[in-house]
């Protein structure tokens, strides 16, 4: 109890120092120089719509690929982890099976959560979204899958192989681009095209696909492995 | 002005949950609530008032009336690196369970404090 008191007291301090820091910045006024240059100039330099979509794939796009890397190596974490934790498995029972309604449901559900997320990162340089929230909402269409029909399996190599595919077209259209005149590392080398049609942006959409598969798969191993724990008989893989 | 209160809130949530609260999937309801405040914080911090998306998606948008599109797109980058950090906590708490049979702090031994 006497703990509960000291910490909340510690956590009203912590607040407050907040508080007292953010009261220097008002709410809802000064934009940033670097903000307020990226929306004046983005679309020219960019051709994309979505300003967003510039900053993260143009303007920082070596940002993006280390991003890209920490997500590869929680999920090589995951599955490392439970490989070498595969010895000490012991026997699940059964889980309960889903009713009709979460199984026949899933049944129809799940192709339009294919469609929609790929809708969201094909179209990640017009709209809101990207290769990262369609490829999430992809990897929760094959949660839906495994909650509904805990016997499923995903075909991990066939994951791995598009995992290393899309990483591989990342880091070669960026790589490209220092064999340009430009010598610059993810230099948008393709024409712009008009703003706000699917073909625009150079290489954006091309690299927002390859991570929204990327991270689809991923998500999806991720999935799969977490799964395995619950499901699983036998050591390990 | 209300966001500011609202981030505050949730990172003091989520500090509470972690240090108080004994069970492990407590915890990381804790550390993924400070994760939404701090996200929460960072995009009221880009907020320009009556501003919208930055997206140009019809003629006669200004770049005048745009939020900051900066602190959205590290909030992109935060919400995954959060999401993954989740998936190799969840498979932590996963073994330890399976190596304790507990969840509860107390009782797993060297994680006492």
């Amino acid at each position: 109890m006497v703990r509960k008191v000291v910490y909340s007291i510690f956590l009203a301090i912590i607040v407050l120092a907040l508080a007292m820091f953010f009261a220097a910045y008002p709410f809802g006024k000064n934009k940033m120089t670097v903000g307020e240059y990226y929306l004046n100039h983005g679309v020219a330099q960019t051709g994309a719509a979505n300003i967003v979509t510039s900053v993260v794939l143009d303007y920082r796009g070596f940002d993006t690929l280390g991003e890209v890397s920490v997500l590869f190596a929680a999920a090589a974490g995951v599955a490392i982890l439970f490989f070498l934790a595969g010895g000490t498995k012991r026997e699940q029972e059964d889980l309960t099976k889903p009713n009709f309604v979460v199984r026949v449901g899933s049944r129809i559900i799940f192709p339009f959560i294919l469609l929609f997320g790929s809708y969201i990162f094909i179209h990640g340089h017009l709209t809101p979204g990207g290769g990262f929230q369609g490829g999430s909402i992809i990897a929760s269409g094959f949660l839906l899958l495994y909650l509904s029909y805990p016997g499923t399996r995903t075909n991990r190599d066939g994951l791995s192989i598009i995992e290393g595919l899309a990483g591989l077209t990342f880091v070669v259209l960026g790589l490209i681009g220092l064999f340009l005149p430009q010598y610059s590392f993810l230099y948008n080398f393709l024409p712009k095209g008009t703003l706000n049609t699917i073909v625009s942006a150079g290489i954006l959409p091309i690299i927002y696909i390859a991570i929204g598969f990327k991270v689809a798969s991923e998500f999806a191993g991720i999935v799969d492995d977490m799964m395995c724990q619950v499901i699983c008989r036998g050591g390990g893989k | 002005m209300i966001y500011y209160v609202g981030s505050f809130l949730l990172i003091a949530l989520g500090l509470y949950a972690v240090i108080i609260k004994k069970n492990l999937i407590k915890i990381l309801i804790g550390l993924d609530l400070i994760a939404s405040g701090v996200n929460l914080l960072i995009i009221s911090i880009g907020y320009v008032k009556g501003g919208t998306a930055p997206i140009f998606s019809r003629a006669g948008l200004k770049a005048s009336m745009m939020v900051d599109p900066i602190p959205q797109a590290l909030t992109l980058t935060a919400i995954v690196i959060d999401a993954s950090e989740m998936a190799l906590a969840v498979a932590f708490v996963v073994l330890l369970y399976k190596h304790y049979g507990t969840l509860d702090i107390k009782k797993i031994r060297s994680l006492k404090w």
